[in-house]
């Protein structure tokens, strides 16, 4: 297959570009939200809105209602969402807890799918424990209890937990933490009793939670997939969400580099356009090259797990390192590029500087990845 | 499809009768590599067996027109024989700057007596050709050239240096850039062709810090070029004068090349291989060093990919005219940042100048050698320079 899109995806991009663009912009989006200090950190009505051009379900299968596309499309409709730096539930609804739910019963699926098809539900997951990315390890537990789990512990990092309609939890039901056997992953539904958040901002102005369980109460139809066989689950729902957050931070990285070349463009010192000293012509340069690089790979780990490829595994990490790397010196040169308004609220540069450092660390930074690309690799 | 699975198979089966064990054997040194010309001799049967194997089905130019010495290969097809071939590890049968480099220009600028002559030598092994371009005073600003060709009416009288000449020493003939007009800077440059056996001629091997000598001076002293070598044929490509044309369609092949684009694995991950080598010297990976091993396979996969999206959109006209440029930059310096880790990880045994055990200095020579990639074919900056004003569209690059 080749490394570009094809006819029918090339037209995605274009509907997706013109739509976020239009209404997913970071005047109507981001800092409209932040502005009035909204606790959920994004816009229901976009949502919906999303719902209405397919985006969605793009995901889901058809036979459950959705378009059973791949991810290639959901890359392209992400790729947007980061450029625009749109807050969204798309990645963790549409695409972790969507992959999730595939492995889900049919029972759950009808509970849970029609509504994020609709826009209107909203999914979070809740992987990480601790304040890094370290999915091997999981000490939340899930005791047997009637017919079903009481679930105790506590979760990180839960993005949107408090807006959600449903987390999916990955808990331990048997084993000790570092076990890879002994997972079992639950859709916990917003009213159980015993889940409390703490809601935080982050520097991104989206919200997160510190989520606890306190022998929450779930019947055994909770359970995604098997019990105890839950690893298989949570790294194909991990393994979809890394390549769905690459795409992000390309969209990212590409919207920080075209602004910061538009403004070396624009921008007069010593009577010359800055774009015209070869000190900052040459740094754009060398960005604009790891840029498409990044791209290419994302494009990859898509194709490859669009194919079910065993190799997707690797390529999503290549992908995830190399895009955090880049999208991080795009920030980073498109600040200093900017000089002093680069540092100021009304510039959106410095917006893009603060969606990359949350997406980065979403689900394992260039550091975890690099040191996967490495264990997978062999050495 | 259908078509693309019989020829692999007849290919597979071709390669099977045709290709020697000795000629699937990695190459090792210099004596390995068979780049023709008239004075070139074969290190062994096999090598001259595999040679006349892939001239006699156009194999050493798969891709040109069979009236020119090729197979006449489409693009699906030339993929397929370049996968079976590295599926056996076969050796190229040729190696030569006349299929890399002028044999492109001449199908693409050439008179039909030009191919027919010249791209069939080239296709045969018969002469080996050199390029010459650089010279001293110019490098990254190589339009200043100043090798000039006074026209006599039926011949040229070429006077000036060259520099960076490939294998000059070794070479028949050679397609080199000569001032034809002093007042035109860039429509005053005649793309000429001569034989290096003409009188005037002389070579010298620069010793590099690698301690070998690919590249030599080469000087002009009064060399008649006859302005015809029979009919059409004349000894210029392209018009008289407008040979900057011809040399800037063949920089943006030789970037290409240079990137590695061509499907190559010298840029794929080395993490693996390098905890191997590491074990054999008896030691670990330094963790510190084994992060940077990761960092850098990260960067080598992803090149990759790009490499694979370059050539797949390079097929269907979706590339960029300027992309070659961004390509060699990022590869060169891949390439560079490789042989410093293969370096750290060979320690003090990698330091090793010429003992049996580094196959005379290898690791370091090797190491020097990719210093020139990011400056051959137009150093990193020149290419920084071109995205910024071809790619960026950046004010007054």
């Amino acid at each position: 297959m080749p490394l570009y899109h094809d006819e029918d995806q090339a037209m995605l991009a274009d509907t997706a570009r013109g739509f976020i663009a239009e209404e997913g912009n970071i005047a109507k989006q981001l800092r409209h939200w932040r502005d009035r200090n909204c606790k959920d950190g994004f816009g229901h009505g976009l949502w919906k809105q999303m719902a209405e051009m397919g985006f969605t379900g793009m995901l889901v299968e058809e036979a459950d209602g959705g378009l059973g596309m791949g991810h290639v499309e959901a890359g392209i409709v992400l790729e947007e969402i980061g450029r625009n730096l749109t807050p969204s539930p798309f990645l963790t609804s549409s695409v972790l807890a969507a992959t999730a739910l595939k492995h889900g019963s049919n029972d759950l699926k009808g509970r849970y799918l029609p509504g994020l098809i609709a826009g209107d539900s909203v999914f979070a997951v809740a992987i990480d424990e601790t304040a890094k990315h370290r999915p091997s390890r999981i000490a939340t537990r899930a005791e047997k209890s009637g017919n079903g789990f009481r679930l105790t512990g506590s979760k990180s990092f839960v993005i949107q937990g408090a807006s959600s309609d449903m987390i999916v939890v990955a808990a331990r039901t048997s084993g000790s933490d570092e076990d890879a056997d002994g997972i079992t992953l639950f859709a916990v539904p917003k009213d159980a009793s015993g889940m409390s958040h703490e809601a935080v901002r982050l520097v991104d102005s989206s919200m997160a939670t510190h989520t606890k369980f306190d022998g929450v109460e779930l019947d055994g139809d909770a359970v995604i997939g098997e019990i105890d066989g839950g690893r298989a689950v949570l790294d194909a729902m991990l393994l979809a969400g890394r390549v769905g957050a690459a795409a992000e931070g390309v969209g990212v990285a590409r919207g920080a580099m075209d602004m910061t070349v538009d403004y070396l463009k624009q921008r007069k010192q010593f009577g010359k356009l800055i774009g015209e000293f070869q000190a900052l012509q040459h740094r754009a340069s060398h960005l604009y090259s790891e840029v498409e690089i990044a791209r290419a790979v994302t494009i990859k780990a898509q194709q490859l797990l669009d194919a079910g490829a065993p190799s997707a595994e690797l390529m999503a990490s290549v992908a995830k390192a190399k895009v955090a790397k880049t999208a991080r010196l795009a920030v980073q040169e498109g600040v200093q590029m900017h000089g002093g308004i680069g540092m100021t609220d009304e510039y959106d540069i410095g917006l893009y500087m603060k969606r990359d450092r949350a997406l980065a660390e979403f689900l394992g930074d260039a550091y975890f990845h690099a040191n996967r690309v490495a264990e997978l690799s062999g050495y | 499809m259908a078509d693309l699975e019989a020829f692999r198979a007849e290919t597979r089966a071709w390669l099977e009768a045709n290709c020697p064990p000795e000629m699937r054997e990695p190459v090792r040194d210099e004596s390995d590599i068979y780049w023709g010309g008239r004075r070139a001799t074969f290190k062994n049967d096999a090598q001259k067996a595999w040679l006349e194997a892939c001239v006699a089905k156009g194999y050493t130019v798969p891709s040109w027109p069979k009236a020119y010495g090729g197979a006449g290969l489409s693009p699906a097809e030339a993929k397929v024989l370049r996968e079976e071939m590295g599926r056996i590890s076969a050796r190229p049968p040729l190696s030569s700057f006349g299929i890399w480099m002028l044999g492109p220009a001449l199908l693409h600028f050439g008179t039909e007596g030009q191919k027919q002559r010249f791209l069939n030598e080239i296709a045969r092994g018969e002469i080996r050709w050199c390029q010459g371009y650089s010279e001293p005073g110019s490098g990254s600003d190589l339009v200043s050239l100043q090798t000039f060709g006074e026209d006599k009416g039926d011949h040229w009288v070429v006077n000036g240096q060259k520099i960076w000449t490939s294998y000059a020493d070794h070479a028949d003939w050679i397609f080199c850039l000569v001032r034809t007009d002093k007042a035109d800077k860039y429509q005053g440059i005649t793309f000429m062709l001569f034989d290096m056996a003409s009188e005037g001629v002389t070579t010298k091997p620069i010793l590099l810090i690698s301690g070998n000598s690919p590249f030599c001076e080469t000087f002009f002293d009064n060399v008649a070029v006859p302005k015809s070598y029979g009919d059409d044929c004349p000894a210029q490509v392209g018009t008289v004068n407008r040979g900057w044309d011809v040399a800037k369609y063949l920089l943006g092949h030789e970037r290409e090349m240079i990137s590695g684009a061509d499907g190559g694995d010298r840029t794929a991950g080395i993490g693996a291989a390098m905890k191997r080598h590491a074990t054999k010297l008896g030691d670990d990976l330094d963790p510190v060093l084994r992060a940077e091993l990761a960092m850098f396979d990260v960067d080598a996969l992803a090149y990759t990919a790009m490499g694979e999206k370059f050539l797949d959109e390079i097929k269907v006209g979706k590339a960029h005219p300027a992309q070659p440029n961004m390509m060699k930059y990022a590869g060169t310096e891949l390439n560079k940042r490789r042989h410093e880790l293969v370096m750290a990880v060979g320690g003090s045994r990698s330091l090793e100048w010429e003992s049996e055990a580094t196959e005379g200095g290898k690791p370091s020579r090797n190491w020097l050698r990719t210093k020139a990639n990011s400056i051959e074919g137009g150093t990193s900056e020149v290419m920084l320079n071109v995205i910024a004003k071809r790619i960026l569209d950046l004010p007054g690059a």
